[in-house]
């Protein structure tokens, strides 16, 4: 196949970008889009242009490293599926592509496709843990769950915070990714001692970094690529308005 | 000089008790005086950076990737294996013990492996408490499978995402500590050099890889726990980034490499596909509880594999090691599918792959139940080769893996080079000549909770509070002129090939030469070509941009230029382990069906070398193995 990637070149935060246009031949289907970039790459370095910068470790789907729009969708067209395992047999010969860089608020342009997630770190560290010392676990088999909880715990926490949810979201909301995690934890019986507080301050923190208000697109879990749903997010808001509440109480109390 | 593996005495389901309590412990107060540096935040650093925070060390860790939670432990699938003996079919932490020794092919140090099995279990529990969705029963108990190398089932796994969920445990505890301010976190912050003041290990020099700035870090203690080196082969399995570098840059600076040729190639990953592949992705090995392997009887087989009737088929696993049938270790099943690809048997483009077939489970557990159990990997496998699995068997051939090698440390997990530790897979402690499945994030996470927070305190307790040097020591200046002075001259080369070509290049020598057979002829070759491809390297390669800003190809130069000369002990290694074991397999000592002979009297040692400056041979110190829980023996899993 040929096609033509148009890539966002940008060489560094305040630089101003543009996209640049690459025609490519000899793609073939079992080539991922990142080995095509890889190729590009190759003859770019080697016409002594600079290569285009992407994030990318495990190319497996799992690392969260890797992701950028291309043609207007984060991650690409094909359903549940990252950056790194798009192939290239999802394109037809003479497609034209376009690639971009996760564009939010909260996500600055570090270079070309690279943005900086670190947000995401700091979301995690307002509350996205279960405080236990390591050695104070009492035996694993003393904490009976069901499996539909743990199933359904496991289904949130494949998030692997590639942050599209955030680049799909007009509002730039990082609500899909604060509530896999919070669901993640809160449906755990080992979660439940911080669950109020985890949501209160995961979400202050949320709002804090820049990150917009969710108002139900729905375009987050059209793009995220290990299938968490919105149903997470009602979860969070539950816990989040029965926290506010609890934590009003208190401050009655105190008074 | 001689190597002290530090063994504590006693019998040895007694020595890790007596060791925890014959070690010093550090004054309380004093803990927050000493600064530790982790470098690596993946199970093994992440749970050592978290586990020595809460302790009230002050604790600095790296990481090259965007954050903590992207280490390459999150790419593990199967399994983590734990003595829980949850499963009551006569499990127990000796069998581990054993188990592991054995499957290491009697290479590994006694002690250390027993320790592993010991803290297994605490791990399981360390995980579940912090909020590991560990795969449960309908009574809600915790879940096991089996795994390669072992008859019972031990191992505990969340999905097909087990390291995800480890790391991602691990990572919260970590972020936990980076909001209390006991972790300061460097993402994007790669390690250069290690520092060294009179002879301990006191600091680093890292690049900061967004701004290009290179600075230096000063503690009382470091810990490497960067990971495994199999990037030396170019394709693996393992995350592009992987690297020897640190590990490397600190055998320069004299901490031993052990065992470097104990590299483990993994029998079920998905074929080569074409010239443009960048790296191979593994089926996970629980595939081969349910999935059995085979090849079609005759060479040039032309009938799609339906057609070929069963009278037809070849179940080699199944034929050669009746016992363990498709759960062989992965060695011993790797060279077996070499053996049939080699004979012409070989499936699918290029005749490099066997079939991995689910249709007899399918048809009797369900196609449900096969679906539960297996449905992301069949996802997963039909996105990269466009093949629907559930139609046609999926194609397997074996990969670069695993590295068992890695810098060489004692019971305390500590270097040779004092104030030098090294955990998880960047250390060569726990699995001999063959890791068994499951067992690489248990050690990880056994070197990062259970045994470093314990064991560093050997080191602190001897290192006076507050006396660390500071960052203006003349040997971090030096250690930041060297790392200035490679990357320019890597800069300033201007050559006409890339790096990447360079990095193939000595890949396909590593895979044909020092990969799944090994023979004196070729590792010779092998010792030729690689200085070859590294004095070409350094005098052909074009490396574009500044040192001053986000540079990938320069990262990568890096890494690749460690790499060359890594390879290089990696082939001498080899030549000089004149025997088979484990997944080192040299063709000139097999039985007569092909398994592996080991050479008891003159190599049950660990290979140690040293550096000795560039261009001459590296130096080999031996520390012998002794055995005395496990008999010796010839492995066999017929
Ligand atoms: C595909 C795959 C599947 C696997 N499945 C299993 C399994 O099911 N069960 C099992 O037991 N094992 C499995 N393994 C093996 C296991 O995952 C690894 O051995 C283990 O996770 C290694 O952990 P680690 O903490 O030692 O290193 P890693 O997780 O590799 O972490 C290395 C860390 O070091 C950092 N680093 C590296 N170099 C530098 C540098 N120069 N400067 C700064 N930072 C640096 C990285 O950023 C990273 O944080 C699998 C491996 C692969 C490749
Ligand atoms: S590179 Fe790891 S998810 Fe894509």
């Amino acid at each position: 196949m040929k096609l033509t990637l148009k890539i966002w070149r940008q060489e560094s935060p305040s630089a101003k970008g543009r996209l640049v246009a690459y025609p490519m031949d000899h793609v073939e289907g079992d080539m991922s889009f990142l080995e095509l970039l890889d190729i590009l790459n190759q003859s770019l370095i080697k016409k002594g242009e600079a290569p285009v910068a992407f994030d990318h470790d495990c190319r497996e789907g799992i690392c969260g490293s890797c992701g950028f729009m291309i043609s207007g969708i984060a991650h690409g067209p094909q359903k549940l599926t990252t950056t790194c395992q798009l192939f290239m047999r999802q394109f037809k010969d003479g497609d034209t592509i376009v690639a971009e860089p996760f564009r939010s608020k909260a996500f600055p342009v570090i270079k070309d496709l690279v943005v900086d997630r670190s947000a995401l770190d700091k979301i995690v560290q307002a509350g996205g843990f279960i405080s236990a010392r390591t050695g104070s676990g009492p035996d694993a088999n003393a904490i009976l769950i069901p499996k539909e909880k743990a199933d359904k715990s496991m289904d949130a926490a494949a998030c692997i915070g590639c942050g599209a949810c955030i680049a799909a979201c007009p509002n730039g909301s990082a609500m899909l990714f604060t509530s896999a995690k919070i669901s993640h934890l809160g449906l755990l019986p080992q979660g439940q001692t911080e669950r109020h507080q985890r949501a209160l301050r995961m979400v202050s923190k949320m709002e804090e970094l820049g990150f917009g208000a969710c108002s139900n697109h729905g375009e987050c879990e059209a793009v995220c690529p290990k299938g968490i749903t919105l149903e997470f997010i009602a979860r969070l808001n539950r816990d989040f308005l029965v926290a506010s509440v609890v934590a009003t109480k208190e401050a009655v109390k105190k008074v | 000089m001689t190597l002290d593996a530090k063994i504590p005495s006693g019998p040895i389901e007694k020595k890790w008790e007596k060791h925890r309590f014959d070690m010093k412990l550090v004054n309380p107060s004093n803990k927050r005086k000493y600064k530790v540096i982790v470098v690596g935040t993946g199970l093994a650093g992440g749970a050592a950076a978290a586990s020595l925070g809460q302790l009230g060390y002050e604790v600095e860790a790296f990481c090259y990737q965007d954050s903590a939670r992207r280490a390459h432990s999150i790419a593990a699938q199967g399994g983590i294996n734990a003595a829980k003996n949850y499963q009551n079919d006569g499990d127990s932490i000796f069998r581990l013990f054993y188990d592991t020794v054995k499957g290491g092919d009697f290479r590994s140090r006694e002690a250390n492996v027993y320790r592993l099995a010991e803290v297994s279990n605490a791990i399981i529990d360390q995980c579940v408490a912090l909020g590991v969705p560990f795969a449960r029963e309908y009574s809600g108990y915790l879940a096991n499978r089996s795994f390669g190398g072992a008859q019972v089932s031990r191992t505990f796994y969340a999905r097909g995402q087990t390291g995800q969920q480890l790391l991602l445990g691990a990572y919260a505890a970590l972020s936990r500590e980076v909001a209390l301010g006991s972790v300061k976190m460097y993402p994007r912050h790669e390690m250069l050099e290690l520092v060294v003041i009179d002879g301990h290990a006191k600091g680093i020099v890292v690049r900061d890889m967004v701004t290009g700035k290179v600075s230096s870090h000063a503690a009382d203690t470091v810990l490497l726990a960067t990971g495994g080196y199999g990037n030396v082969f170019y394709l693996s399995t393992n995350a592009k980034g992987c690297n020897t570098t640190a590990i490397w840059r600190a055998h320069r600076k004299g901490a031993f490499f052990a065992n470097p040729c104990y590299t483990q190639i993994h029998p079920t990953c998905i074929p080569v596909a074409g010239e443009h592949q960048s790296k191979l992705t593994l089926m996970s090995e629980s595939l081969r509880n349910d999935g059995r392997v085979w090849v079609p009887k005759k060479a040039g087989e032309q009938r799609k594999p339906w057609e070929i009737p069963e009278d037809d088929r070849d179940y080699y696993l199944e034929r050669k090691y009746p016992s363990y049938g498709n759960l062989a270790p992965r060695d011993i099943s790797s060279r077996a599918a070499k053996q049939v690809c080699d004979e012409g048997r070989g499936v699918g483009p290029g005749g490099r792959g066997v079939y991995l077939d689910f249709t007899d489970s399918i048809s009797r557990l369900g196609k449900g139940v096969i679906e539960a159990r297996y449905g992301n990997l069949f996802e997963m496998y039909e996105r990269i080769t466009g093949e629907d699995p559930w139609k046609w068997p999926m194609r397997i051939y074996p990969a670069m893996h695993y590295t068992m090698g890695g810098l060489w440390v004692d019971y305390n997990l500590m270097s040779n080079l004092p104030g030098l530790h090294v955990l998880g897979e960047a250390n060569f402690s726990d699995h001999g000549a063959n890791r068994l499945g499951a067992s690489a994030l248990m050690q990880g996470l056994a070197d990062g909770y259970f045994v470093i927070p314990y064991t560093i305190a050997d080191y602190l307790t001897k290192v006076k509070p507050g006396t660390r040097a500071g960052v203006d020591h003349p040997a971090f200046k030096e250690a930041e002129a060297e790392v200035a002075g490679r990357m320019k001259k890597l800069l300033s080369i201007g050559g006409t090939k890339t790096v990447d070509e360079f990095h193939k290049e000595l890949g396909q020598v590593m895979w044909e030469f020092v990969g799944m057979g090994r023979n004196e002829a070729g590792l010779k070759t092998a010792l030729q070509k690689i200085p070859q491809i590294r004095e070409r390297f350094w005098k052909e390669v074009l490396v574009p941009g500044s040192g001053a800003d986000f540079n990938q190809e320069l990262e990568k130069a890096g890494r690749v230029a460690d790499f060359l000369e890594m390879g290089e002990l990696l082939a001498y290694d080899a030549l000089m382990r004149d025997e088979s074991c484990g997944a080192h397999f040299r063709e000139e000592h097999q039985t007569p069906d092909g398994e592996a002979m080991r050479d008891d009297e003159k190599y049950a040692y660990v290979a140690a070398w040293e550096f000795k400056g560039e261009g001459k041979a590296p130096e080999l110190h031996k520390e012998a193995l002794e055995f005395e829980n496990v008999h010796l023996a010839q492995r066999s899993y017929k």
